[in-house]
C-alpha cells in the first residue's frame, strides 16, 4: 500500500511537477513579501509576460510537431517595425492586416522549407533569424521607428487599453491561449500535430499529410508572432530594430519549462502558459526580494535544467543518466 | 565507393570554391561599385580579414567538434564574455599589480581556466543528467550571462595593459597575433580530430551513439572533454580579442553561438553528428567574414549581410540535401 502511494506520488510529480513547482514558488515568494500577491503586481507581471507568452503559444505548436523555431525573436522585431512604419503611411486599419500578411508570408516561407522541403528546422530558422534581422534593418534603414502623433491614435489600444479593468495584453494572451488550446486538444488538426511530432514515419503511414501539418504549425507560430509584434508596437508606439532580439531562446525556455519535449509529440498550451508565468513571476519575485535583475538568469538556468532532468528521470526511473 | 569519394571531395571543396567565387565577385564588382580606390584583393585587406575572423573562428572550431559529437553548445557567447571579464579584471587585483608583466600570462591562465570550468559544468550536466545538450547549454547561456552581470553589473570592465596591446597588435611573418592563434588552433584541432583516438571516437559517437557504447567507448567522459575544450576555446577567443580592445561590456559575445554554428554548418558539418571537418569550418568562417567585408566594399549596407548570410545558410542546407538524396529512398509524403 505504501509502495502504491509512493508510486502514485511519483507519477503525479512527474506529470504535474511543473504545477507543483509553480505553487511552491508562489507561496514562497508570497510569504517572503506579501506585496508579491498584490493584485496590481500580479496583473503587472502577467501583462509584461504577455508578449513573450503569445509567442510561446505559437512555438508550442512547432515544438510539439517535432521542430524548432529560432526565428520568432527577429520576426517579432520585423512585425513591430513594419506595423509602426505603415501606421503613419496607410493608417492603422490597413497597417495591421498588411503587417499580419507580411509576417504570415515569412512563416509560410519557413513552413515550406521545413515542411515540404524537409530541411533541418534548427538551421533553417537560424538562417531566418539572421535573414529577417537583415530584412528589418534594410526596411527601416537602421533607424528607430516612431509614430508621429502618439496621443491621437487609437492604435495604442492593443498594448495600453483595458476592458473591464483587465489590461488588453492579458485579454489577448488569455483569449489566444484558450482558442489555441482548443485547436490543439479538441480538433483533428491538433491530434495530427501530436502524431507528426511523436512519430513522423508512423504518421505518414497512417495517411497524415506530414508536410502540410508542419507547414501549418509554422503559419500559426508566425500568426502569434505578428500578434506579439502588434502588442509590442501598440504598447510603446515606437521601437528599435532589435526589440525582439534574444527572445527566441527565452520563448524556447518557457516552452521547455512547460514540459514540451524538444523531440516533439508532447506538451500542452496550458503547460506552456504555466512555463511563461513561472519565468515572469520568478523574475518579479526575485526583484521584490531585492535581488539584482541578473539573479533571475541564474535561477532560470537552474530551474530549466532541474525541470527537464526530473522529467527525464521520472521516465527512465533513475536520477542519473545511463551514459557510461 | 568511387562515387562516394567523389561526393565527399565535392563537399570538402565546396566551401573553398565558394570562397573563390566570393573573391572573384567582390573584386570585379568592386571595380565598378566601390567608393574607395583600393582593390578588394589588397594584401593588407586580406590580412585584416583573417584577423577579424579569429574571435568567431576559434569558437567555431570547437563547435565543430561538439557538433561532430552530435551535441551543440549555445553557451559559448556567455563563456566568451565571462572569460574576457576575468582576463581584464584579474590584472587589476592587488597581488597581480606587484608582478609586473608576469601578471599577463597569469591573467591569461585565469581566463582560460574560467572557460574550462564553465565548459566542464555544462559537460558534466550533459553527462550525468542525460538532458539534451541543447537544453543544458540554453540554460547555461542564461546562467553564465547572469554571472557576467553579477561581476560588474551593467558597467563595462576595462583595463588596458600596453604590453598586452602591443603583443595583440604585433605581426609575425606578416600575420597578426590573432590570426596565428586561429591557424594554430585549427592545425592542433585538425590533428586531434584526424590523428588521435579521441578524434575517431568523436566521429563514432556522433554517427551512432549506441554502437559507440557497445564498442566500449566511454561516451560521458568523452562529452566532458569536448565541452571543456570548447570552453577553453571560447576563453582563448576572448583572451585574443580583449588583449587588444581592453574593455568588455556585459552584453559582449551575445549571439556568437549562432554565428559560430552558422560558420560550422556552412563548412558542411552535420547537425546530426558523425560528419564534419575542422578545415572546412575554417573555410566557413572565412567565407562569412569575406561576405561581410565584401558587401561593405561594394557599398551595400552592412545590414544586408545578415539577410545574405541567412539565405546562403538555407541554400547550402538545400543543396546539401539534394546532393545526399541520391541513392537514398525517401519516404514520400
Amino acid at each position: 500500500m505504501a509502495e502504491l502511494t509512493r508510486k502514485g506520488l511519483q507519477g503525479f510529480l512527474a506529470r504535474q511537477g511543473i504545477l507543483v513547482a509553480f505553487a511552491v514558488f508562489m507561496i514562497a515568494f508570497a510569504v517572503a513579501n506579501p506585496r508579491f500577491i498584490d493584485i496590481d503586481n500580479v496583473f503587472g507581471v502577467i501583462r509584461s509576460s504577455a508578449i513573450l507568452g503569445v509567442m510561446a503559444l505559437g512555438v508550442t505548436f512547432v515544438v510539439i510537431g517535432g521542430n524548432l523555431d529560432l526565428s520568432v525573436g527577429s520576426m517579432m522585431s520585423f512585425s513591430t517595425i513594419v506595423v509602426l512604419d505603415l501606421h503613419d503611411k496607410i493608417g492603422p486599419t490597413l497597417a495591421i492586416p498588411s503587417m499580419f500578411a507580411m509576417t504570415l508570408a515569412l512563416g509560410a516561407f519557413i513552413g515550406i522549407l521545413v515542411g515540404y522541403l524537409k530541411l533541418n528546422s534548427l538551421i533553417v530558422t537560424l538562417g531566418m533569424l539572421s535573414a529577417i534581422h537583415g530584412l528589418t534593418l534594410t526596411y527601416s534603414g537602421g533607424k528607430n521607428m516612431d509614430i508621429a502623433d502618439k496621443s491621437g491614435t487609437w492604435f495604442s489600444v492593443f498594448g495600453q487599453g483595458s476592458v473591464a479593468g483587465l489590461p488588453m495584453p492579458i485579454l489577448i494572451f488569455a483569449g489566444l491561449a484558450i482558442v489555441l488550446s482548443i485547436i490543439l486538444s479538441r480538433t483533428p488538426f491538433g491530434r495530427k500535430v501530436y502524431a507528426v511530432g511523436g512519430n513522423g514515419v508512423a504518421a505518414t503511414f497512417s495517411g497524415i499529410p506530414r508536410a502540410r501539418v508542419v507547414f501549418m504549425t509554422y503559419l500559426m507560430s508566425s500568426f502569434c508572432v505578428a500578434t506579439a509584434g502588434l502588442i509590442q508596437a501598440s504598447r510603446s508606439l515606437g521601437s528599435q530594430n532589435t526589440v525582439g532580439q534574444g527572445m527566441e531562446l527565452e520563448v524556447l525556455a518557457a516552452v521547455i519549462l512547460g514540459g514540451a519535449s524538444l523531440l516533439g509529440g508532447s506538451g500542452t498550451i496550458f503547460k506552456t502558459v504555466i512555463g511563461v508565468l513561472i519565468l515572469g513571476f520568478i523574475q518579479n519575485g526575485l526583484l521584490l526580494l531585492g535581488l539584482a535583475f541578473y539573479a533571475q538568469y541564474i535561477v532560470t538556468w537552474i530551474i530549466i535544467i532541474l525541470a527537464v532532468w526530473l522529467d527525464i528521470a521520472a521516465k527512465r526511473g533513475g536520477l542519473w543518466s545511463r551514459i557510461a | 565507393m568511387k562515387n562516394e569519394t567523389r561526393a565527399n571531395l565535392i563537399k570538402q571543396g565546396a566551401i573553398w570554391a565558394f570562397i573563390l567565387v566570393e573573391l572573384a565577385f567582390f573584386s570585379i564588382a568592386g571595380e565598378f561599385l566601390s567608393v574607395t580606390e583600393t582593390a578588394f584583393m589588397d594584401f593588407d585587406n586580406m590580412l585584416l580579414l583573417l584577423k577579424q575572423s579569429a574571435p568567431i573562428g576559434i569558437i567555431a572550431l570547437g563547435m565543430t567538434i561538439i557538433m561532430i559529437n552530435g551535441n551543440i553548445d549555445l553557451s559559448v557567447g556567455a563563456t566568451f564574455a565571462l572569460a574576457a571579464i576575468v582576463l581584464l579584471d584579474s590584472m587589476t587585483w592587488p597581488f597581480m599589480q606587484t608582478l609586473g608583466n608576469w601578471a599577463i600570462p597569469l591573467a591569461w591562465l585565469f581566463a582560460l581556466a574560467t572557460g574550462v570550468v564553465l565548459g566542464a559544468i555544462s559537460g558534466l550536466i550533459v553527462w550525468k543528467t542525460g538532458v539534451d545538450a541543447f537544453i543544458v547549454t540554453l540554460g547555461s547561456m542564461l546562467g553564465y550571462r547572469g554571472l557576467v552581470f553579477m561581476y560588474n553589473g551593467e558597467q563595462p570592465t576595462s583595463h588596458l595593459n600596453w604590453t598586452l596591446v602591443d603583443f595583440a597588435e604585433a605581426q609575425f611573418l606578416g600575420l597578426h597575433t590573432a590570426t596565428w592563434f586561429l591557424l594554430g588552433a585549427a592545425i592542433l584541432l585538425w590533428l586531434l580530430m584526424t590523428r588521435t583516438v579521441h578524434g575517431r571516437n568523436a566521429y563514432a559517437i556522433g554517427n551512432n551513439r549506441d554502437a559507440a557504447v557497445n564498442a566500449g567507448i566511454r561516451v560521458g567522459p568523452h562529452f566532458l572533454w569536448n565541452f571543456m575544450l570548447i570552453g577553453f576555446l571560447a576563453a582563448l577567443s576572448a583572451v585574443v580579442f580583449y588583449s587588444e580592445s581592453g574593455s568588455v561590456n556585459p552584453n559582449d559575445g551575445m549571439l556568437y553561438e549562432l554565428w559560430a554554428i552558422t560558420a560550422v554548418v556552412l563548412g558542411g558539418t552535420k547537425l546530426s553528428g558523425g560528419y564534419g571537418s575542422i578545415i572546412s569550418t575554417l573555410g566557413g568562417v572565412i567565407a562569412i567574414q569575406l561576405l561581410r567585408k565584401g558587401l561593405g566594399h561594394i557599398g551595400a549596407d552592412t545590414e544586408t549581410v545578415n539577410l545574405v548570410i541567412g539565405l546562403i545558410l538555407i541554400a547550402v542546407l538545400f543543396l546539401d540535401r539534394q546532393l545526399n538524396r541520391k541513392g537514398k529512398e525517401e519516404l514520400r509524403t
